[in-house]
């Protein structure tokens, strides 16, 4: 059975870390399992967790008054959810949904920010990570925007 | 160069602006090759070069988007009506350069149509080929083609195939995000793969990038292009794109001979 450290060197996002930051940030970690349509988060709730999917899927979604639950995005194997741990006012900015049986590692956003604080070195080093993951949510959000399949067609 | 009679012999509605047509020869028949395209003439409105999208009982296949007066007009046709057919035109995905590595097939929106023969084609000669990984990418789940025959590509035992949508709908619990987000985690080896790339060209652009960040040389990533093809023999120089035409040297291309073009503003 492979140990929650390895289970997250696994992940693209903490990939290529040394062992002692891997055995920190494993110390603020658990597994988890959540249900079919069990809620992992909830918009406007405290972020203080945040997941690493290792099985299943995700629903991101924004409730809308006259639309409902809208899925903005998913979250697969190797998938981060969550980055509002790192930010004031440390709240959830959208739902997060099982849309199956999912498994995946739950980590503490506070214990982990207490210490980044104490090791700024560790910090910089999950700030550059995470802001990778947020860039490339940024970038596929502007993609999107793009509506590449829309099209003009002139035949 | 002569257009031949075909007569539609059915017509099968894939999406809303979505119809697939089958078209039997009256005369000699035409018979493409996977990534070829035909001129299809609707009489009395206009031709236009439309992708094979497969054959079927010694039938054409087309699926054409009705965007414009021409496409629009195929579309409508009822089965028995006529359409002239000129061709096939244009190159092939490169399937026997492929034979002995992975598979990766990228497809989105209706560049599905081109690659489906390409897909059918590994099927039926599946030990030809190592990892077989198809990623369709679509604007909603309604806008994706093809859907019963996706959903027994991803039955298979021997081939990975992974469906995402730019925009959930409600009942939808695929992936939703970009093609581009089920790159990384297919399960092709990068140094022995070749891959073929077909849907909105911003789209390729982005496919290329990814497939080049995975560790895949773009010499060995093929995409298809699309432009303002007339005469379909590189005659007219309508479909020039830089110094090739595409209806002659492509549609097909290697990525590492045009792609650098579609990022040049002026073309």
């Amino acid at each position: 059975m492979r140990s929650l450290a390895e289970l997250i060197a696994s992940s693209p996002v903490f990939a290529g870390l040394p062992d002692d930051d891997l055995d920190l940030i494993a110390g603020c970690a658990r597994n988890v399992h959540f249900d079919e349509g069990e809620l992992l988060a909830r918009e406007g709730d405290a972020a203080d967790t945040f997941y690493l999917v290792r099985r299943g899927r995700v629903a991101l979604e924004l409730h809308t008054p006259d639309r409902g639950s809208l899925v903005i995005d998913t979250a697969d194997a190797g998938d981060v959810v969550g980055w509002s741990w790192l930010f004031p006012p440390y709240r959830w900015h959208y739902d997060a949904r099982a849309v199956e049986g999912v498994s995946a590692i739950a980590f503490d956003g506070a214990c982990l920010r207490g210490k980044c604080g104490d090791d700024p070195r560790l910090g910089y080093e999950l700030m550059q990570r995470f802001a990778q993951v947020m860039v490339d949510r940024l970038q596929h959000a502007r993609f999107r925007l793009l509506d590449v399949y829309g099209g003009i067609g002139v035949g | 160069m002569t257009p031949v009679p075909h007569r539609v012999r059915s017509r099968v509605r894939e999406t809303h602006d979505t119809w697939t047509l089958e078209l039997e020869s009256l005369a000699e028949p035409i018979r493409p090759r996977a990534g070829q395209f035909d001129m299809l003439y609707a009489h009395g409105v206009g031709e236009v070069p439309i992708s094979v999208s497969g054959d079927h009982e010694g039938a054409l296949t087309h699926t054409v988007r009705a965007v414009g007066a021409v496409t629009s007009a195929l579309c409508s046709l009822e089965p028995g009506a006529l359409v002239w057919v000129r061709g096939p035109y244009g190159n092939e995905w490169p399937l026997a350069e492929a034979v002995g590595r992975d598979l990766v097939v990228v497809a989105g929106g209706i560049g599905l149509a081109p690659l489906r023969p390409a897909i059918r084609h590994a099927l039926a000669h599946r030990e030809d080929y190592g990892v077989l990984s198809v990623a369709v990418g679509a604007r909603t789940p309604a806008d994706l083609l093809y859907v019963h025959e996706i959903e027994a590509w991803r039955a298979r035992l021997d081939a990975e195939v992974d469906v995402t949508v730019d925009a959930a709908t409600p009942g939808w619990r695929g992936r939703v995000g970009l093609v581009t987000k089920l790159i990384p985690g297919a399960p092709f080896d990068p140094e022995n793969a070749v891959a073929l790339v077909c849907g909105p060209e911003v789209m390729m652009i982005f496919v290329v990038r990814a497939l080049v960040e995975r560790g895949m040389p773009a010499s060995r990533i093929w995409i298809s292009l699309e432009r303002n093809m007339r005469c379909g023999v590189g005659h007219c120089g309508h479909c020039q794109l830089g110094p090739t035409l595409i209806c002659r040297d492509g549609p097909v291309y290697r990525a590492d001979e045009v792609a650098r073009l579609l990022e040049v503003r002026e073309l």
